[in-house]
């Protein structure tokens, strides 16, 4: 399915989309002002990557965040949640800079998802497509259920709050 | 979104064509069951209200889980409200996350340009 086809006909607005593009497929996209080059920056480089990847809204603190950027290289991010440390790691598969990062999600057993981020620069801002493809559409019905994605956690409350305070739709 | 919910509508449609899937789900309606149940209930082969549960859940009607050899069949008619509702709720915190990320971007870019600058003087 082609996604870029029916989302985002307006591209001076800033909002994300969110779709369910089938039965196995979460895509969000959003443009950012700035050069493909420093967004891609700002999420391979560890230093830069934790300073936006956790909204500070959510009230989570990253208290680890490895980024090994290249092929067969791994990450893992820890995060402090209500006193426990929840950990999300996996690895690259895909490293092409400036223009697409794959990684997968290992933290949930086989029903992790693969994900695959592409940037696209025209005119000075980035149209960044996070693409997370399931194993199974049992996996993505079920990380939906238990609140669960892509290296979100599960059960999140605090997300609600977050959602309170952002202006509604 | 769009093209997507719209072909889950017609499945719901297609699936609520057919009087015995209509009967399944008014029994899921009182309880649940399991497709063996289900088979005797309606008079039926196994295969057969197999492929009957098969098209309730693909159009998001009922949802089932097998649990040792038994499959239980439950309802699933708030499912796609609540997928719609998570939607809202996950591309609300990637917006907040595109926020942040927006402007290290731009204060990246000062940088670069100051450094830029200075590199000239």
């Amino acid at each position: 399915m082609d996604v870029r086809s029916e989302s985002d006909p307006t591209p001076m607005t800033n909002r994300s989309t969110v779709e369910r593009t089938s039965d196995r497929e979460l895509v969000v996209t959003r443009t950012i002002s700035g050069p493909a080059r420093i967004v891609f920056e700002a999420w391979t480089k560890p230093e830069l990557f934790k300073r936006w990847w956790v909204p500070k809204s959510m009230g989570m603190t990253l208290v680890a965040c490895e980024l090994d950027v290249r092929i067969g290289g791994g990450y893992r991010l820890a995060f402090d949640y209500e006193g426990s440390t929840m950990e999300f790691f996996g690895k690259y598969l895909e490293v092409t800079p400036h223009s697409r990062l794959v990684w997968t999600n290992d933290e949930g057993d086989e029903s992790g998802a693969v994900t695959t981020v592409t940037f696209e620069e025209t005119g000075g801002k980035t149209r960044v497509v996070v693409h997370d493809l399931y194993p199974s559409k049992e996996a993505l019905d079920d990380a939906i259920a238990s609140g669960a994605t892509a290296g979100m956690p599960a059960q999140l409350d605090q997300l609600d709050e977050l959602v309170a305070t952002l202006p509604q739709a | 979104m769009v093209q997507y919910a719209r072909a889950r509508l017609d499945a719901s449609f297609a699936a609520l064509s057919d009087a015995t899937r209509r009967g399944v789900l008014e029994q899921l309606g009182r309880a649940d069951a399991s497709i063996s149940d289900l088979a005797a209930k309606f008079d039926m082969t196994l295969t057969g209200m197999k492929k009957h549960v098969s098209v309730l859940e693909e159009a998001g009607l009922v949802t089932t889980e097998k649990v040792g050899r038994v499959r239980t069949c439950k309802l699933g008619l708030r499912r796609l409200e609540e997928e719609t509702a998570w939607l809202e709720r996950y591309r609300q915190l990637w917006d907040a996350r595109f926020d942040e990320l927006e402007s290290l971007v731009e204060e990246l870019q000062r940088k670069e340009k100051i450094n830029g600058r200075k590199k000239r003087e």
